[in-house]
């Protein structure tokens, strides 16, 4: 047996044989050809290409629509395909090292992977994984054996990283869950496994090298466990662990639509954090009342040049559409710091995290923000939209943006395009500073929106990077309580609404206590929203509030932990929370 | 027949994926054999993997090279390609 641990991107348990997919690569071995074999050789090659411009082709046919990123990865290896150097280098190799054509393809592959490991930019870093599966795929097609081939039997895919060119074929009837070694939350195997329901872990370091086709797997798509061939005790343990997901999956499902009310009748609107349009359909099936938090980077820093207005506007609108009639809440470009601060013009920055990044990036390149302002505004015709600035840290700072604003719905006005008058405006609390003048922001806007990740780590001085400070950063700490406090009664008398979105949010521990403290709306990953809307609704507003006067009362965070967590252990709730997952 | 040709990469985000696309498309389309070389590097236009080994940013400085057939043509339209700011 053995046990490994990967991010859990998708929940679900399985367990079935491993269907190792695309491991040509790992096994290849050098091997010599006869001289006189060299032709037969280049035939075998070219073979090979033909057969794998086909497969894409047809793979092309099968990618459903609104996955242009998808689509553009399948292009971009049949680009290759057709690419001189790599034919000629390919040839070479062949006819003068005389070697097998998988090795030649091998070693093309190491020439260009050093290459471009020496690139800054890290988007063109990752080209590489382009030519990476292009090339497992050619040796798959030599090899004779059709790369597409669905196992027969149900079975969990192990993969280095599956592209949609994979995904496009596997069969939803013989696939049991995903296993890969590559990947991320937002890696296209993660968005795939959660919208067909598959449990799927990915980034599990060393799992090709370590699981032979065939091998037992146990699979916990939420803890992002993987066990190889486990022993009888453990298989009972995950098939109970299954039995219990299923069970409450079931219950909560059922439940998730309805609204979340506490049992003394206050409402709080959950809503989904929202990064892709593939998402929308995630998003509605866990019962999420709109999008609380729409991100709005991803268009700027998967490609190659900005986006352009109709570009923006053609993604904002499939998202505004899918939701409505609930509302989306479009946060303006969040860019700069730890992100892709390199992609626009300024010196490097020695702490990024306090540079030039979100509201202070847009409004130093005008004409960026500009163009997302027309698009969100012009998306706002077709739905609910609510536009929120990030990072805001004082007055002058959010009434500038909101002058730039003024001007785009003037320029759309004139230009007749239509989009709603009325469009809410709110302010991020991200920055200290802005959770001190709460109440004089909130005289400029419909709402706040706390977001926490950014709140803590600047009201705690603690980069969550940094694994010597990391485990200071705590958003149980009393200090972070009470600007929370502060921030919702500064809303609250105002007479806006205070909503939070980060993963304070979405979890389960802090429920309670957030709405105690007066939010109006939480905001969170999808798939934890039918497990906070039933707890919710198993509560009583007016001890929650009770709850919150406690921990304020509190000096440490650890002291809160146990409060929080004593308090929704006697709450004995019919669905005991996180029950299924211990 | 030869040509040659220097330009400036204008566009904001440098000679990037797409526009490395493009242009080993553009470069596949003529006769001429079509190079270019930057910083003492010298790959082939119509490579987009060794377009993309050259990693152009933006403000970086790249020669056009190109002889065979419609070169001086061929040159022109690689420089118009890369200096676009916006359609590249």
């Amino acid at each position: 047996m053995k046990r490994l641990k990967g991010i859990g991107v998708s929940p679900g348990v399985a367990i079935g044989p491993a269907y190792v997919l695309l491991a040509g690569r790992l096994k290849i071995a050098r091997r010599f050809i006869r001289p006189q074999d060299v032709d037969d050789e280049m035939a075998r090659f070219h073979r090979a290409l033909e057969l794998t411009a086909r497969e894409l082709k047809e793979v092309k046919l099968h990618i459903p629509e609104g996955m242009p990123q998808a689509l553009s990865i399948i292009d971009a290896h049949l680009l290759m395909l057709r690419d001189p150097v790599l034919l000629r280098e390919t040839e070479k190799l062949i006819r003068n090292r005389l070697v097998n054509t998988e090795w030649a393809l091998i070693q093309i592959f190491e020439h260009y992977k050093r290459l471009f490991a020496s690139f800054e930019d890290p988007y063109l870093r990752e080209r590489i994984h382009d030519l990476e599966q292009l090339i497992d795929r050619l040796i798959m097609a030599l090899q004779g054996e059709d790369s597409y081939v669905a196992p027969s039997e149900p079975a969990i895919i192990v993969a280095r990283d599956l592209s949609p060119a994979d995904t496009a074929r596997l069969q939803a009837s013989t696939t049991k869950a995903f296993v890969t070694e590559l990947g991320s939350r937002t890696s296209h195997t993660a968005i795939v496994a959660r919208s067909l329901g598959f449990p799927a872990v990915v980034a599990v370091e060393g799992i090709l090298s370590q699981v032979n086709p065939g091998d037992l797997l146990a699979v916990d798509g939420f803890s992002g466990e993987v066990v190889i061939n486990p022993p009888s005790e453990i298989i009972e343990e995950f098939l109970d662990r299954r039995r219990r997901y299923h069970v409450r999956k079931a219950l909560l499902y059922n439940k998730a639509k309805r609204p979340a009310v506490t049992k003394d009748g206050r409402r709080i609107a959950i809503r989904a954090n929202l990064e892709l349009v593939d998402e929308i359909p995630l998003v509605l099936e866990h019962g999420a009342e709109g999008v609380g938090l729409y991100r709005t980077e991803y268009l700027y820093v998967t490609r190659d040049t900005l986006p352009t207005e109709e570009e923006l506007l053609l993604a904002y609108r499939q998202v505004v559409e899918g939701l409505r009639p609930y509302p989306v809440t479009i946060r303006t470009l969040d860019l700069g710091g730890d992100k892709f601060a390199d992609h626009f013009e300024g010196p490097e920055e020695i702490n990024p995290a306090l540079g030039l990044r979100a509201i202070r990036l847009c409004l130093k390149n005008l004409d960026i923000f500009r163009v997302q302002l027309r698009a969100i505004l012009r998306a706002s015709a077709f739905g609910k939209v609510r536009i929120m600035f990030p990072l805001i840290s004082g007055l002058g700072e959010l009434l500038e943006a909101k002058q730039i604003l003024g001007q785009v719905q003037e320029e759309l006005t004139r230009e007749g395009l239509p989009f709603d008058e009325n469009i809410q405006l709110g302010v991020m609390i991200e920055v200290p500073s802005a959770a001190a003048i709460a109440d004089l922001l909130a005289k400029e806007v419909d709402f706040f929106s706390i977001g926490t990740n950014d709140l803590i780590q600047y009201a705690l001085a603690i980069d969550r990077g940094n694994k010597d400070v990391a485990h200071l950063y705590d958003p149980l700490h009393p200090g972070i309580l009470r600007i929370i406090k502060q921030v919702v009664s500064a809303g609250h008398e105002a007479g806006i609404e205070v909503f939070m979105c980060g993963e304070m949010a979405g979890e389960i521990y802090y429920v309670p206590l957030l709405i105690g403290l007066g939010l109006n709306e939480l905001s969170m990953n999808a798939q934890t929203i039918p497990e906070v809307k039933a707890l919710i609704r198993e509560l009583y507003y007016r001890e929650c509030q009770v709850l919150a006067q406690e921990a304020l009362g509190l000096a440490t965070p650890e002291e809160i932990e146990l409060l929080l967590r004593e308090w929704l252990e006697h709450l004995d709730l019919e669905l005991s929370v996180r029950q299924l997952w211990n | 027949m030869k040509a040659s040709k220097t330009v400036v990469i204008l566009n904001e985000l440098g000679l990037h994926a797409r526009p490395a696309a493009k242009l080993a498309k553009l470069a596949q389309s003529y006769k001429a054999r079509i190079y270019l070389k930057k910083a003492g590097r010298t790959v082939e236009a119509a490579s987009i993997l060794d377009v993309l080994s050259l990693a152009c940013a933006k403000g970086a400085e790249v020669e056009i090279l190109a002889e065979g057939q419609e070169a001086q043509e061929a040159v022109e339209a690689i420089a118009s390609l890369l200096q676009n700011k916006d359609n590249l």
